[in-house]
C-alpha cells in the first residue's frame, strides 16, 4: 500500500525571507497608520491603488523573481511568496499589480521579443505599469479552447477581431497591455487545441473599447474588451504563432497554488478577533479552532508547492487540490464567523468589520470560478488520479 | 528521507502486506491474536523504532517512526504496535529501560503512594494484549512516568468501534516496576498530545488507503455499461475526498516534524498537534463517507475490507481528545495570541529560527 499519493514538503524560509517579511510588515503598519489604505476583503481581486502599487515598486517588491539582467530583483521564490503573503492578510490593494507580477510578467520575460520585453519589464517592475489577461469570452467560461476572437494575418503584423471578457483590472489607470488569446487558424473541432496563439496588446491601439462591467455588490473590477480591426505589430507576438495554448495551460498552472486562494477572506477573520476575544463561548473556541487549523494545513500545502516548484518539479495534482479546497475555505470562513459574530455586526454597513464581512461574503463566489471552475479542477483532479 | 529510513518504511511496509491480511484482522477482532504478525515485527524490531540504540532499540528518528505507523494505519494493523512504540517514548522520556514486550499506554486517574499505582484508566488500547502498562503520575506536584506489568492488573474487556481493545483498567496498589521523572515541563498534556498525534498519523495512512481502494473499486465496478467511476458525480466526490487526504497527510506531517523538530512536545509542537486533530474531524466526516458510497453496498459488508480502515478512523477520530475537544483547544490558544498576533502566529512555524 503506497502511503500517500500527495507531496508538500515542509518549507522553512531562509533567513532573508523572515528578515523580508518584517520589513514588509513595518512597511504595512504604516500605511495603514497613515491612511495609505484601508483593509479589504478580496484585495488582489478589488483593491486597485496604482499609488499604492508603485510604492511597492520602489521597495523593490514587484518583479522579485525575475532575472536581474531583464530589470527584476533576482530573489527566490519563498521571498515572493513572503511579500504576497504578507500583503493579501493585511488586505492591502494590490490588485493593480497582481496580474502583471504573477503571471504577466514571467510570459513576457521568456516569450517575448528582446525588444518588447525591454520596453515593458523594467516598468512593471517599478509599478507604473500593469497588464491583464484576455482569455475568456463571451460564450466561452472554462472551457477555454473555444475561444473566437480572432487574429488575421496582414502585411507586418495582424488584425484582431472579437471580444475578451473578464480580464480583470483592464480598465485600470496604468493597464497598458492585455496578453490576449486570439485565434490565429480557423477552428479544427477535432483538433481545438491548435491554431491558438498569445499577443500582447497595447490597450490604447485604436479599435480597442474597454467597458467596465459591475458586479453583485456594485464593484467595477472586471470588463468586457472589444477588438474592431485592432492592430498587432509581428513584434507583439509572443511566442510561436499557434503555441497559444501550451503557453495558457502553464500560466492557469502557475496562478493554481498561490496564496492568494486560501486568503481572500483572512482580513475578515482577524479583524472579527478584536471583537471575539471578549468573553468568548466555547462555539467560538471551536469556530476558531477548526477555521484556523484548515488555513494552517492550507498553508502548509501551498507553500510545499512553493518550495517543489522552486526546485523544478511541477505538482499538478497537488496545485490542483489546493485550488479546489482553498476556495472553498475562503466562502467557509465567511459562513462560520457569522454563526459566532453579534447580530449588530452582521446586519450594520457601518465600520470596518461589517463592510469587510459585507464585502468578503459579495466577492466570495468569484474565488470558486476564477481561473477556472472548481468543477473544471475536480475534473482534472480525477485524470490525474487515473479514473477518468 | 535518507537511505535507512526506506530500510525501516520498507521492512514494515513488506510485513504489513504479507501479514496483516483481512483474514488476519478479522480474526483479531473475533479474539486471535497474531501471533505471526506480531513475531515479524518483534523481531525487525519495528517496535523499538523509538528507542535509542544503546536502550536496546533501533535508534530511528521521530520521523520514523512516524513513517511506520503511517503504514500501520493504512494497513489497519490489528497488534499494539502504535501503542508499543507510544510506551517506549514515554519510558524514554523518563530515561527508563525499553524493552520489546508488548507495551501500551493508560491515561487515567491515577495515584503512587509507596511504590504502588492505584486507580483506573478507560479506554486502553490493546490493554489485554501488552505486558507492560506504562503510565504517567502526578501527584503531589511531582510527575513521574511509571510502568506497571499488566498481568497485575484488572482488566474489563472493551472495543473502540473498530473492534480493536479498549479496555477499563483498575489498578489496586500494583507494584511498579520502573519509575522515573521526565524532563522538566512534561505533563499528562504531553501525553495526550502525543497520543492524539499517532492516531493523526495512523488516521493519514487509513485515509489513503481507503482513497486507494475507492479509485480501485471505481473503475473495475461496472454499472449502466461502464465504470462508475467514468460517471462525473463520482469524478466529484472522489476529487473532493482526495483533498481531504492530501490535507489530513499535510497536517499529520507538519505534527510530527514539529515534534522531531522539538527535544519533547514543545508549545509549538502542541499546537500543530492540535491543528492535525482538529483538522481529522473533516477529513473522517468526507473522507469515510465518500468511501462507503462509491463502494456502495458491497462495501458495507463485513467481508469487504474497507470497513477496515473506515471504522478505525471513526475510533480514532474520538481518541486522546476528540477532535471537536481538541478544536476548542486550539481556539482558546488562538483567542490567547488576538486579532494582531494572529498572523505572525500563523507564518511563525516556517520562518528560519
Amino acid at each position: 500500500m503506497s502511503v500517500t499519493r500527495f507531496r508538500f514538503p515542509f518549507v522553512e524560509m531562509p533567513p532573508e525571507a523572515t528578515q523580508l517579511r518584517q520589513e514588509v510588515r513595518e512597511f504595512l503598519a504604516e500605511e495603514r497608520a497613515n491612511g495609505g489604505y484601508t483593509p479589504m476583503a478580496d484585495c488582489w481581486a478589488g483593491g486597485m491603488s496604482a499609488e499604492f502599487s508603485r510604492k511597492l515598486g520602489q521597495r523593490g517588491w514587484l518583479g522579485m523573481t525575475w532575472d536581474k539582467k531583464y530589470g527584476g530583483h533576482g530573489r527566490s521564490f519563498l521571498e515572493r511568496y513572503v511579500v504576497t503573503e504578507e500583503m493579501l492578510a493585511a488586505g492591502a490593494p494590490v490588485m493593480a499589480h497582481w496580474i502583471a507580477d504573477r503571471q504577466s510578467g514571467p510570459q513576457i520575460i521568456k516569450n517575448a521579443a528582446p525588444e518588447v520585453r525591454d520596453a515593458i519589464i523594467p516598468r512593471i517592475v517599478s509599478g507604473e505599469c500593469f497588464c491583464a489577461i484576455g482569455m475568456s469570452e463571451p460564450g466561452t467560461g472554462s472551457d477555454l479552447a473555444s475561444v473566437s476572437t480572432r487574429a488575421e494575418k496582414v502585411d507586418g503584423g495582424w488584425k484582431v477581431n472579437g471580444t475578451k471578457l473578464w480580464s480583470t483590472g483592464a480598465h485600470g489607470p496604468g493597464c497598458d497591455y492585455m496578453i490576449t488569446l486570439l485565434r490565429t487558424s480557423p477552428l479544427d473541432t477535432s483538433a481545438r487545441h491548435k491554431g491558438l496563439s498569445q499577443f500582447i496588446i497595447e490597450l490604447n491601439t485604436p479599435g480597442v473599447d474597454v467597458r467596465g462591467i459591475a458586479d453583485i455588490g456594485g464593484q467595477v473590477h472586471f470588463n468586457e474588451t472589444n477588438f474592431e480591426d485592432v492592430f498587432v505589430p509581428d513584434s507583439h507576438v509572443l511566442g510561436e504563432v499557434g503555441g497559444g495554448w501550451n503557453m495558457v495551460v502553464g500560466e492557469l498552472a502557475l496562478e493554481r497554488s498561490g496564496p492568494e486562494r486560501f486568503l481572500s477572506t483572512f482580513i475578515v477573520l482577524q479583524e472579527a478577533m478584536r471583537l471575539l476575544v471578549n468573553n468568548p463561548s466555547e462555539q467560538t473556541q471551536e469556530v476558531l479552532g477548526q477555521v484556523v487549523a484548515k488555513i494552517k494545513t492550507l498553508r502548509r500545502m501551498s507553500l510545499g508547492i512553493a518550495g517543489l516548484l522552486q526546485e523544478g518539479s511541477s505538482p499538478e495534482m497537488e496545485a490542483a487540490l489546493v485550488k479546489d479546497m482553498s476556495t472553498n475555505f475562503e466562502r467557509e470562513l465567511l459562513e462560520k464567523l457569522r454563526r459566532i459574530l453579534p447580530q449588530n455586526v452582521l446586519f450594520s454597513s457601518a465600520g470596518l468589520l461589517p463592510t469587510l464581512l459585507r464585502e468578503g461574503v459579495l466577492r466570495v463566489p468569484s474565488s470558486t470560478l476564477r481561473g477556472g471552475t472548481n468543477e473544471v479542477l475536480k475534473g482534472m483532479i480525477a485524470r490525474q488520479l487515473g479514473i477518468r | 528521507m535518507t537511505d535507512s529510513d526506506n530500510i525501516i518504511f520498507d521492512t514494515a511496509s513488506r510485513i504489513f502486506d504479507d501479514l496483516s491480511t483481512a483474514e488476519v484482522i478479522n480474526d483479531a477482532e473475533a479474539g486471535t491474536w497474531p501471533e505471526a504478525l506480531w513475531q515479524a515485527i518483534s523481531e525487525s524490531g519495528l517496535n523499538l523504532t523509538w528507542v535509542p540504540e544503546d536502550n536496546g532499540g533501533i535508534g530511528a528518528s521521530i520521523l520514523d517512526g512516524f513513517a511506520v505507523l503511517k503504514a500501520a494505519g493504512g494497513a489497519a494493523v490489528p497488534v499494539p504496535l502504535a501503542e508499543s512504540l507510544f510506551a517506549g517514548w514515554l519510558l524514554a522520556q523518563a530515561g527508563l529501560q525499553v524493552s520489546g514486550e508488548t507495551a501500551t499506554v493508560a491515561v487515567g486517574e491515577l495515584s503512587l503512594t509507596d511504590g504502588k499505582l492505584s486507580g483506573s484508566a478507560q479506554g486502553v488500547p490493546y490493554a489485554r494484549n501488552a505486558k507492560q502498562i506504562v503510565t504517567l503520575v502526578e501527584t503531589a506536584g511531582k510527575v513521574q512516568v511509571v510502568q506497571v506489568a499488566a498481568e497485575q492488573c484488572e482488566l474489563i474487556e472493551q472495543t473502540n468501534m473498530a473492534g480493536e481493545p479498549a479496555d477499563t483498567i483498575s489498578f489496586n496498589a500494583v507494584a511498579v516496576v520502573q519509575a522515573g521523572e521526565p524532563g522538566e515541563g512534561f505533563n499528562g498534556e504531553n501525553v495526550e498530545a502525543m497520543g492524539a498525534l499517532i492516531r493523526c498519523v495512523q488516521a493519514a495512512g487509513a485515509l489513503s488507503a481507503a482513497l486507494e481502494l475507492t479509485i480501485e473499486y471505481s473503475m473495475e465496478r461496472v454499472q449502466f455499461g461502464r465504470a462508475i467511476g467514468k460517471f462525473q458525480a463520482l469524478q466529484h466526490s472522489i476529487a473532493a475526498f482526495a483533498g481531504e487526504v492530501a490535507a489530513m497527510n499535510a497536517a499529520a506531517d507538519a505534527a510530527a516534524e514539529a515534534v522531531a523538530r522539538a527535544p519533547s512536545i514543545d508549545h509549538d509542537a502542541w499546537i500543530e498537534i492540535a491543528t492535525a486533530k482538529t483538522r481529522l474531524e473533516e477529513a473522517v466526516n468526507n473522507g469515510a463517507a465518500v468511501a462507503h458510497q462509491v463502494h456502495g453496498a458491497m462495501g458495507f459488508t463485513y467481508e469487504h475490507s474497507l470497513h477496515h480502515v473506515t471504522r478505525r478512523l471513526w475510533a480514532w477520530r474520538d481518541e486522546f481528545g476528540s477532535d471537536v475537544v481538541w478544536a476548542r483547544r486550539l481556539g482558546a490558544e488562538v483567542l490567547s495570541w488576538g486579532a494582531d498576533e494572529l498572523w505572525p502566529r500563523i507564518t511563525a512555524v516556517t520562518d528560519a529560527r
